[in-house]
C-alpha cells in the first residue's frame, strides 16, 4: 500500500469542541446566483416581491446548474451583481422581515425511485458542502454501476471543524443520508474516512454503524491532503483514479459527510439548501466558533459577531488556509461552498530566492509531480514539457508552495501553466 | 478603509527558508572549523576567514556589476567560501585562496546566473583550479599539533615540508600508515577540513537529522569506496587486510567531507533519491579508480565534478512517475 505523501500541518482545530450556534438572522442577505461549478442561475423574482424561507429565487435550464433558494423571508430589495472568488454573477439582495415565515412550498419530497431521487437532489439546490461545490444531482446520477460510496470526513485543512461538528451533533443524519444514497443509487457498500485527530467522531460513527454491514468507518492518518479525492479513494479502497478519469470510472462516488447529512434532513423536511455550518477562526477572531449561517449572510456581520476588529485584517480567507480563496472585501457573503471564514492579521511571508533545487517540492507532492521542473517549463512556455510532466494532474493542494525554502509560488505557477497546454 | 491582501493559495508556509538551509550547513561545519583550529592553529582560522570573507565580497561586487539584486543575505556565498577553505592545505598563501574563491563565486556561480544555476559545485571547481594552477603549494602539508598521538610507532616529520598525507603514505608501505584513531580525530596531515573525520561525521549527522541532506548520497558514496576497496584488497591478501584497507580508505582524505558536504549540494546533484543513489555510487566508483589506479592520491574532487556534469541526465532518467498518469498515446 503506497504511503500517502503529504504534509503534517499544525491542525489548529481550535473550534473542535465548539457546538454550532445559530447565527442570528441578518438584516439583509445578498444571495449570489452562481455558487458552484456550472451555469449561472437567472433570478426568477422581481424587486419588491415578498419571499418566504425556502422559496426558489433563481434557476437555470442548463445541464450543469442548480436552483438557488432564500433562507430568509422578506422583500427583494434589488437585483445586483457580486464578485466572488469564481467570478462575477448576479445576486439578489433581500431585506429580512421580523417575522420569519417558511414557504408553503417546503414539504418533504416524494421519492419512489432513482429518478425521483436525482430530481429531488436538484430541487434542493444541493452542491457539495466540502468546499468544491459540484452539483450533487449530477454526481449522483452516474451512467455506470457504482459499488462503493466513499464518504469524505477527513477535513484535512487546518482550522476547519464544521464536518467534525456535523458528525458529533447529528450523526443520525449522516448515517441516514448515506443509507438514502446507497438505497436509491443501488450502492452496496459505503466507507466513511475520518482523520485520526477526530477520535470522538470515529467512535461515535462506529457505534452508529455497528449493526450495518454495508457501512464501515475507517481511520486515516492526519496528513494533508487526506481529503483530496484521489488520495481518499486510494487510501480507502485501494483504487487509483487515473488521468482523465472520474471516480465513477473506478466504481466509486465520493461525497462529503455534511452533504450526506443534508440529504437526510432534506428528505425529512423538504427545506432546500439555504443554511450551512461554517467555522470562524484566525488570529484576529476573539471568539472562534462554529455557526449555522444563512446563505448570503454578509461576512462583515459574522466577523463582528465573532469579535474581530475588521480594520486589522490583512487576509480574509474563505475556506481553509491551504486551498481557500482570499476575499477582497469584508462585505462578501457566505455561499453554498464556504465552509470556513478565517481572518488573519499575521500573514506568512517568505523572501523569494532562486530555486535551489532542493527537491522538497517533489517530496511533498502527493501526486508525485515535479513542481520545480514545472516552474522551469512554464517560464520557457514549453507546452510539450508541461504535458510530459503532467501538469494537468495538479490539484492545487499547495503542498509544494508550503515547503519551498526559496518561497517560490509553485502551486500558482502550476495553475497558470495549465492554461498553456 | 482597510485594504485586504489577496494572494493565491496556499496562505500558510513552512518555516524552512534558503537562508536557514545555508545557516544549518554553516553550523554543521562548525565542529570541523573548531577541529582545524585546534589541530592547525591560528593560520587555519585565518585562512578560513579569508575564504569566507572574499567569497561574500566577490558575490556582493559581482551582483552590483551585473545590476542584479543582492543575494549575500541568503548565506550561500559564505557556505561556498567555507567549504572551499576546508579543501585547502593549512599553509596555502592567502592570495591563492582568494583566487580560488574568485573562480568559485564569480565564474562558476554568478556568471551562470547565481544561486541555483551553476552546473558544478563551485567549491569543487575552485579547488581543482587551484590544484592545477598551484600544484606545489596545494600539496605542501603542515603537520597538525598532536600529530600521530595514536600511533606511537610512527615518527613525525618536521614542520612544513612536503610530507605525505595518509593516502600517499599508504601505498606501497603499509606499515607507515596513520592509525585509525589518528584518522578519526584528525591528527594526521591533510587539508583543513579533511583530517578530522569525527568532526565531519558529527556535522553530517546533524544535517541528516535536520533533514537538510538525504543520507542516500553519503552512504552510497562512502559505501561504494569501502566495498570496492575491500574487494580490491581482499583478492590477494585476505579478508582482514581487505577490511582494514576499506576502513582506511573510508576514513581518509576528503571522502567524508566530499560525501556529506559537497556531493549533497542541492543545485548540482540529482533531485530524487534514486538519482542520488546513482550519483553516490558513481562518485564512489570514480574516486576508487582514481585513488587506486590514477596518479593522484585523492579522487574525490574530480569524481564529484564529473558526476555533477552528468547530473542532468541522471535526473532525466529518474523522473518520478506521477500518480495515476497514463502513457501518452502515440498520435499518427
Amino acid at each position: 500500500m503506497r504511503k500517502i505523501k503529504g504534509l503534517h500541518l499544525k491542525h489548529n482545530k481550535n473550534t473542535a469542541n465548539c457546538p454550532t450556534e445559530k447565527f442570528p438572522v441578518p438584516k439583509e442577505v445578498l444571495i449570489p446566483m452562481n455558487m458552484n461549478m456550472g451555469a449561472h442561475s437567472e433570478p426568477i423574482v422581481k424587486v419588491g416581491e415578498h419571499v418566504n424561507i425556502g422559496d426558489k429565487i433563481g434557476d437555470s435550464n442548463a445541464f450543469l446548474s442548480v436552483p438557488v433558494h432564500t433562507g430568509v423571508s422578506g422583500t427583494v430589495k434589488e437585483i445586483t451583481e457580486i464578485r466572488l472568488s469564481n467570478g462575477v454573477c448576479k445576486a439578489i439582495r433581500i431585506e429580512t422581515d421580523d417575522i420569519q415565515t417558511t414557504s408553503e412550498n417546503v414539504k418533504p419530497p416524494v421519492i419512489n425511485n432513482r429518478d425521483d431521487f436525482v430530481k429531488a437532489l436538484r430541487e434542493s439546490g444541493l452542491t457539495g458542502l466540502g468546499g468544491a461545490g459540484f452539483p450533487t444531482h449530477i454526481k449522483h446520477n452516474p451512467s455506470v454501476p457504482i459499488d462503493t460510496l466513499v464518504v469524505n470526513a477527513a477535513e484535512c485543512e487546518p482550522y476547519i471543524t464544521s464536518d467534525h461538528r456535523q458528525m458529533l451533533e447529528a450523526p443520525d443524519d449522516v448515517v441516514g443520508g448515506i443509507k438514502l444514497v446507497m438505497k436509491h443509487l443501488n450502492i452496496p457498500k459505503a466507507v466513511i474516512g475520518i482523520e485520526a485527530n477526530k477520535s470522538d467522531a470515529i467512535k461515535l460513527l462506529q457505534e452508529k454503524t455497528k449493526d450495518d454491514s454495508g457501512i464501515s468507518v475507517k481511520k486515516l492518518p492526519s496528513v494533508y491532503p487526506q481529503g483530496a479525492e484521489k488520495i481518499l479513494v486510494f487510501n480507502l479502497t485501494g483504487r487509483l483514479i487515473k488521468e482523465k478519469q472520474l471516480p465513477s470510472d473506478q466504481g466509486v462516488i465520493v461525497m462529503n459527510v455534511s452533504t450526506a447529512a443534508y440529504i437526510h434532513t432534506y428528505a425529512k423536511t423538504g427545506m432546500p439548501l439555504t443554511e450551512r455550518r461554517i467555522t470562524v477562526d484566525g488570529d484576529l477572531i476573539k471568539k472562534p466558533c462554529n455557526l449555522f449561517v444563512k446563505i448570503g449572510t454578509p461576512v462583515s456581520e459574522i466577523l463582528e459577531y465573532a469579535g474581530c476588529d475588521t480594520e486589522k485584517i490583512k487576509k480574509l480567507i474563505m475556506g481553509g488556509p491551504m486551498m481557500g480563496m482570499c476575499a477582497y472585501d469584508v462585505n462578501t457573503v457566505i455561499s453554498k461552498s464556504n465552509n470556513a471564514v478565517l481572518a488573519f492579521e499575521k500573514t506568512a511571508e517568505k523572501t523569494m530566492t532562486n530555486c535551489i533545487r532542493c527537491g522538497r517540492c517533489i517530496k511533498a507532492c502527493p501526486l508525485n509531480l515535479m513542481p520545480t521542473e514545472l516552474e522551469k517549463a512554464y517560464n520557457r512556455k514549453d507546452g510539450a514539457a508541461l504535458k510530459k510532466l503532467r501538469v494537468g494532474l495538479c490539484m492545487n493542494c499547495g503542498c509544494c508552495t508550503y515547503v519551498c525554502p526559496a518561497g517560490r509560488q509553485l502551486a500558482q505557477i502550476n495553475q497558470l501553466a495549465k492554461a498553456i497546454i | 478603509m482597510n485594504l485586504l491582501k489577496v494572494t493565491p493559495s496556499p496562505h500558510i508556509r513552512g518555516e524552512m527558508t534558503t537562508q536557514r538551509v545555508m545557516l544549518c550547513v554553516l553550523i554543521s561545519l562548525l565542529p570541523t572549523v573548531i577541529a582545524s583550529g585546534i589541530l592547525f592553529g591560528l593560520p587555519a582560522l585565518i585562512l578560513i576567514s579569508t575564504c569566507v570573507v572574499s567569497s561574500i565580497f566577490f558575490e556582493f561586487v559581482t551582483r552590483i556589476i551585473m545590476k542584479r539584486e543582492q543575494t549575500i543575505g541568503d548565506l550561500s556565498a559564505a557556505v561556498t567560501g567555507l567549504i572551499l577553505a576546508l579543501n585547502l592545505p593549512p599553509s596555502l598563501p592567502w592570495w591563492m585562496a582568494v583566487i580560488g574563491c574568485f573562480v568559485a563565486i564569480v565564474i562558476v556561480k554568478q556568471l551562470f546566473g547565481g544561486l541555483g544555476q551553476n552546473f558544478a559545485n563551485p567549491a569543487v571547481v575552485g579547488r581543482i583550479v587551484l590544484m592545477l594552477s598551484f600544484g606545489s603549494a596545494m600539496t605542501t602539508w603542515t603537520d597538525p599539533k598532536y600529530l600521530n598521538t595514536f600511533n606511537p610507532l610512527f615518527d613525525g616529520y618536521d614542520d612544513v615540508i612536503a610530507s605525505a598525507t595518509p593516502l600517499v603514505r599508504e601505498f606501497p608501505d603499509l606499515q607507515v600508515q596513520a592509525s585509525y584513531l589518528d584518522l578519526l580525530f584528525g591528527t594526521t596531515t591533510g587539508c583543513l577540513g579533511e583530517t578530522c573525520a569525527m568532526a565531519l561525521l558529527i556535522g553530517g549527522i546533524y544535517l541528516i537529522i535536520r533533514k537538510i541532506i538525504s543520507p542516500v548520497t553519503p552512504i552510497a558514496f562512502i559505501g561504494t569506496v569501502g566495498i570496492l576497496s575491500f574487494i580490491y584488497c581482499t583478492t590477494g591478501t585476505g579478508i582482514m587486510f581487505g577490511l582494514e584497507h576499506a576502513l582506511y580508505q573510508m576514513l581518509s582524505g576528503g571522502l567524508i567531507l566530499g560525501a556529506f558536504f559537497m556531493a549533497t549540494d542541492y543545485v548540482t546533484t540529482p533531485i530524487t533519491n534514486k538519482g542520488k543513489l546513482i550519483f553516490g555510487v558513481g562518485c564512489g566508483l570514480i574516486t576508487f579508480i582514481i585513488r587506486t589506479f590514477g596518479s593522484y592520491p585523492e579522487g574525490v574532487s574530480f569524481a564529484i565534478l564529473l558526476m555533477n556534469i552528468v547530473t542532468p541526465y541522471i535526473d532525466r532518467f529518474t523522473m518520478p512517475k506521477p500518480v495515476g498518469a497514463v502513457k501518452e498515446e502515440k498520435t499518427e
